[in-house]
């Protein structure tokens, strides 16, 4: 089920590859396409069933490389389910939204669609060299989305974009080859690597060549950390966001940028996990200064599409401070707490950053523009798009009620209860500068007398809105019943603090 | 014990749905016919507002309790974790993040309250404001407010908090074409968010001192019971948070700021809802900043300070609205007080009287701005005689407001002031309390005295001036739980068993001097007005003058100190940052690729003149060593001979060059060595 899962959207890909297809009919291909990979999704939510104790679901292991015992291994668990959702869900809205005015449209679904396989593939990966090869291959497929698709100077960006995370992915294979060394016998399975080896990995990286372990950390945090991106390695993002194409972007920020930290999640912390206790600090030190550093930039952003690109800096570095703090010692409970909200926050930012990325496509799409000072006053012709932004800004700033909220609520408790708490109150200020930066676009934009550009915006389309609303109401499902959801998460972020403990 | 368990929960939800649903269907709504569609939110609004009312006095009767946990419990149960502060009885600091929905006796008291206020503020706006948005925000508002006050953790707590605190931002930026009252907005939502961090810095500091998230029923002693540092970290959170709802010192500017938004809005915000909060929360707490010693301190004197110094910015106000909310913050300073001096009872009492006062002022402002256009005092002569209803029930509201006998608040101020042992802060509060006289005085003699009628003032419909007389009434009677045998029983039911009555002789002093300072000011504003009305139309006396007048109109330069010393840096440093991250950050990054190129294109030259060129060399070389070796058959062994001598002298001098004795130079030449090497093994391997 798993494998239809990831393999069904590069079918319907080879099926757009059919000669005399008109582009209503890839559009509505890619639609059905994208809600048959959803729907199967829910299927294995629901068969994924309630209080499973850890482990895997759905997995398969086939042999692939087996001289380097490299294999097809694939599974989910409560840390890759979510995000598998949240992925989905975003593919079949993108679509939605795309369905009309999209040059080339036959190229751009499939394009879509290969990234999807690629992107499930990745989250559902279980074996270091699979995950390697959707990591890179998702770069490979956003450079040809950027670059056919985007505005601007859209080859000097798509070309940043490639090489930089091109670059940390070499570093992260490196990081690889190191696990892969460290093991007896040699392997790139990440269940083997973290289960009963795990002991005798992290003992032969600190008896082999001095300091071979943290060597090994750097390496695959450096691969992790130029894709989340934390700061100072983020450049790529603001200049990529702003040249892509508005689902481009949605699936950029909202599942790309979830490779890096689901990474440190499911490789860094659990293969690693003495080097991550010892440089715990210098992860949350990164973290916080992500926090504090994006959101700041952000607030001095023209660029209502920068703008979001860094607080997507800001987002993510909650993630990677509350991952930090799973490998300090204070009490068990504030750790699991952090790790849960960490990989709620990948959904939350998912679903949030998606609706803003969407938005501001429709304000170019309308005005050719993302310049906040050349609109103003929108409220007054376009209200449901200025309701819809709103609700988003205010999920994106943490409102309770919405899924930001639930996330990064979870966080600073856990950061503060494992015992960071200076660095806990330091990114506390994060929320409040990130409402500070969204109330000031919002008012820039939607309210306040008319600008410029006012009065060529028209309201939002009924597919627009049908891809926009969703996101929504979904984080105000998280928001306000949050259980089934951190339900799931909870024995997953209990077996990551468990891993990051031994 | 718990008859309906899900009655507790939609005690909140009513109006939040309700008002979520017209918020998402209005626009839908207003495609109907306008002569039906227009009252429709807000008889929808009005509705709703009444039963939760119903469900409000039913949750009051029944105290019920309904265990919602937002966030899953860890390690199953919740017992299995290795918490460090988990010895002891009760101290799991789980009073804090576990317990769900509660309503106890000061809970009870709350939810009634805020629904009633929320009812009669709603019914007075069905009378002006029609829009879906405003009355769907309105709602909104209260479910968050009761969701603040029913929470039985920090979590829900917080939820309510901040849900009001962004709502309050809609609200006051309801007009949102006009720039200032939207700034104004976020001002308010920006400085009440800065203090809310102060409850997620406690709720985390809550679960590092309890070691455990979930666990079982509320601890007895909550919060107080937990280990040293941490409790002391959870009050300071704790109280920053409440200070800032409260709009107390230094927080008070926003509450100026949140003039901007519709009468209604302030009639909501600053008696039942918003502000109460900050104090409801204090009061709530009370024994945790007794337990650490300092916060009760510092919280008795942030309110004391408040009362007394906003009293005088009330005092300096030119405006009816920027008068009443100046005394907002200085009458919250009373309840904030009484946290800090463990007076609970009189804190809750005082809680009550304030809303039902300050909501029946703000209604009555309200009107007046609506009817009349203006809220500067100096033209609201004969606001009272034109509108006698509102004109009345205002009065009603001042004197009360001025804690003149027998009315409300002059007997729940009492049982605060009987309940401080310090004498610097009796004294202060005592002061504050004249000034709460004199600045009411100014209000009333206002409206009050005569003045012109306006021709084009319009009537007040009957929804505005329905609530004006039931507020009225709450607000002269109330004090009667202040009363002997009566304020004990109010003391057991909000928590407080060991509430005492204030003393008559409390009582009779406070009373005349209230009535001696609102008689004086009443007498010096109608002289003076009566003296400057016969010349020129000029202002009622500002009763501070000169340069301490301005300051303190002017909320004594508050908003322009965050500005100062908060907004502007902030905003240069992110300048700063997003220059650097384009000018040195990113630049840093091109430079590296572009040296990479160079790099790159250098290799290729490389290739290209060196090892190409050299492939090239091969033959050439072959032909002139056979050039060479035919050479010595021409000119004989002998001239062979003497050209290598010559050459290899030429040799021996060359390599005594380099051999200066000096060994930097032998490095460097080594280092070049190296690096040659290296280079031909990395070309040639």
């Amino acid at each position: 089920m798993l494998a239809i899962v990831i393999f069904l959207p590069l079918a319907a890909a080879a099926l757009l590859a059919l000669p005399r297809l008109g582009a209503r009919a890839a559009g509505w291909i890619w639609i059905a396409a994208t809600a048959a990979d959803l729907a199967l999704v829910v299927a294995m939510w629901a068969g994924y069933g309630p209080g499973r104790a850890g482990g895997f679901a759905y997995e398969t292991r086939l042999r692939w490389i087996p001289s380097v015992r490299a294999g097809y291994h694939v599974g989910v668990d409560g840390l890759s389910l979510p995000l598998i959702a949240m992925t989905s869900l975003l593919f079949l809205l993108c679509a939605v939204y795309s369905l009309r005015r999209t040059r080339r449209p036959r190229a751009y679904a499939a394009l879509f669609l290969f990234l999807q396989t690629v992107c499930l593939g990745l989250f559902a990966a279980l074996d270091l060299l699979l995950f390697f090869v959707f990591f890179d291959l998702a770069i490979v497929g956003m450079y040809f989305v950027i670059v056919g698709w985007g505005h601007g100077d859209r080859a000097r960006s798509a070309l940043k974009f490639f090489l930089y995370t091109f670059l940390g992915s070499l570093a992260l294979l490196l990081g690889f080859i190191g696990l892969y060394l460290a093991a007896e016998p040699h392997t790139f399975d990440m269940v083997d690597l973290t289960a009963d080896l795990t002991a005798d990995l992290t003992a032969d990286l600190t008896v082999g060549p001095p300091r071979a372990g943290a060597a090994v950390l750097l390496a695959v945090g450096v691969g992790l950390a130029v894709k989340t991106p934390v700061v100072p390695v983020h450049t790529w993002l603001p200049a990529a966001h702003t040249d892509a194409p508005a689902a481009g972007s949605a699936i950029l920020a909202g599942v790309l940028l979830k490779m890096g930290t689901y990474g440190f999640a499911r490789i860094a912390v659990p293969m690693l996990p003495e080097q991550w206790r010892a440089y715990a600090w210098a992860v949350i030190v990164i973290g916080v200064v992500s926090v504090l550093y994006g959101a700041l930039v952000a607030l001095a952003q023209e660029n209502f599409k920068r703008l979001i690109a860094y607080t997507s800096v800001n987002h993510m570095g909650y993630i990677v401070l509350a991952l930090g703090a799973a490998g300090l010692s204070g009490g068990r409970a504030a750790r699991e707490l952090a790790v849960s909200g960490a990989v709620t926050q990948m959904v939350s930012h998912g679903l949030i950053t998606g609706a803003l990325f969407l938005i501001t496509g429709v304000l170019w799409d309308r005005a050719g523009s993302h310049d906040l000072g050349r609109f103003g006053g929108l409220a007054g012709q376009a209200p449901v798009l200025t309701g819809v932004t709103a609700v988003a800004a205010f999920a994106s700033l943490g409102l309770p009620g919405l899924s930001g909220f639930i996330a990064e609520f979870q966080i600073f408790t856990g950061v503060i209860g494992a015992g960071a708490v200076v660095a806990g109150a330091l990114s506390l200020l994060g929320i409040l500068i990130t409402a500070a930066l969204l109330l000031r676009a919002l008012h820039r934009a939607f309210l306040g007398g008319p600008g410029e550009l006012t009065g060529r915006v028209t309201d939002l389309r009924a597919h627009e809105l049908a891809a926009i609303a969703p996101l929504l109401a979904l984080s105000l499902a998280i928001g306000v019943a949050p259980r089934w959801l951190l339900d799931l998460i909870a024995p997953a972020a209990s077996a990551i603090v468990n891993l990051a403990g031994r | 014990m718990n008859p309906s368990p899900w009655l507790l929960p939609a005690l909140p939800v009513l109006p939040a749905v309700t008002g979520g649903l017209l918020l998402l269907l209005g626009r839908a709504a207003r495609r109907a016919p306008a002569g039906v569609a227009a009252g429709v939110p807000a008889g929808v609004a009005v509705t709703a507002a009444v039963l939760t009312l119903a469900l409000a006095v039913h949750a009051a009767v029944t105290r019920p309790a309904t265990p919602v946990r937002l966030l899953p419990g860890t390690g199953s149960s919740g017992t299995g974790s290795s918490g460090t502060g988990s010895s002891g009885t009760g101290l799991t600091g789980d009073g804090l993040l576990a317990n769900g929905l509660v309503v106890d006796g000061l809970s009870a008291v709350m939810v009634v309250m805020v629904a009633a206020v929320g009812l009669c503020v709603l019914v007075f706006a069905a009378g002006e404001l029609r829009t879906a948005r405003f009355h769907g925000l309105m709602l909104l508002f209260v479910g968050a407010m009761l969701l603040t006050v029913t929470a039985g953790d920090l979590v829900l707590l917080l939820m309510g908090w901040e849900v009001m605190g962004a709502v309050s931002y809609a609200l006051i930026g309801y007009w949102w074409h006009d720039p200032a009252r939207v700034r104004s907005g976020a001002v308010a939502f920006l400085t009440t968010r800065a203090a809310d961090l102060g409850l997620y810095f406690a709720a985390g500091a809550a679960l590092a001192g309890a070691g455990s998230w979930a666990g079982g029923a509320p601890a007895p002693d909550g919060p107080a019971g937990l280990p040293a540092p941490w409790r002391d970290l959870v009050a300071g959170g704790l109280v920053v948070a409440a200070l800032g709802k409260s709009a107390q010192l230094p927080f008070s500017f926003w509450l100026s700021r949140a003039m901007a938004g519709p009468s209604p809005v302030s009639a909501l915000l600053h008696s039942a809802a918003m502000v109460a909060a900050g104090a409801y929360l204090l009061l709530r707490v009370q024994p945790l900043l007794a337990a650490t010693g300092w916060a009760a301190d510092l919280v008795a004197w942030a309110g004391a300070l408040t009362a007394l110094l906003l009293g005088a910015v009330a005092l300096a106000q030119r405006e009816l609205k920027q008068l009443l909310a100046a005394s907002t913050c200085a009458q919250l300073g009373f309840m904030v007080a009484a946290a800090g001096v463990a007076a609970v009872a009189g804190g809750a009492a005082q809680l009550v009287a304030h809303a039902a006062v300050k909501s029946l002022l703000f209604l009555a402002a309200g009107a007046w701005l609506s009817a009349l256009g203006t809220e500067t005092l100096r033209r609201l002569g004969g606001a009272g005689r034109r509108y006698p209803v509102v004109g009345l029930a205002f009065g009603v509201g001042a004197v009360a407001l001025a804690g003149v006998p027998p009315l409300s608040l002059w007997v729940t101020k009492d049982t605060i002031l009987g309940a401080v042992r310090e004498p610097g802060l009796y004294a202060v509060l005592f002061a504050a309390g004249l000034l709460a006289a004199a600045y009411s005085a100014k209000a009333l003699a206002a409206v009050w005295r005569p003045g012109p009628g306006r021709a084009d003032a319009r009537e007040l419909t009957p929804w505005e001036r329905a609530p004006l007389p039931v507020l009225a009434l709450a607000a002269a009677g109330f004090g009667a739980v202040g009363l002997p045998g009566a304020f004990e029983a109010w003391g057991r039911l909000v928590g407080d068993p060991h509430a005492a009555a204030p003393s008559w002789g409390g009582l009779l002093l406070s009373g005349a001097a209230a009535l001696t300072v609102s008689a004086l000011t009443v007498s010096a504003l109608t002289m003076s007005a009566a003296t400057i009305l016969v010349r020129t139309p000029a202002p009622v006396t500002p009763l501070p003058v000169g340069a301490a007048g301005a300051f303190l109109r002017e909320w004594m330069g508050l908003e322009r100190m965050a500005v100062v010393l908060v907004a502007r840096p902030v905003l240069a440093l992110a300048g700063a940052l997003a220059r650097f991250d384009d000018r040195v950050l990113d630049a840093a990054v091109t430079a590296a690729a572009r040296a990479v190129r160079t790099l790159a294109r250098t290799a290729a030259g490389l290739d290209d003149r060196g090892i190409d060129a050299g492939v090239e060399a091969v033959p050439r070389a072959g032909l002139a060593a056979a050039r060479i070796v035919r050479a010595p058959f021409e000119t004989g062994l002998d001239g062979l001979v003497r050209a290598v001598a010559a050459a290899a002298g030429r040799l021996g001098t060359l390599a005594r060059r380099p051999q200066t004795g000096q060994v930097h130079l032998y490095f460097a030449q080594a280092a070049v060595a190296l690096t040659l090497l290296a280079v031909a093994f990395a070309l040639l391997r």
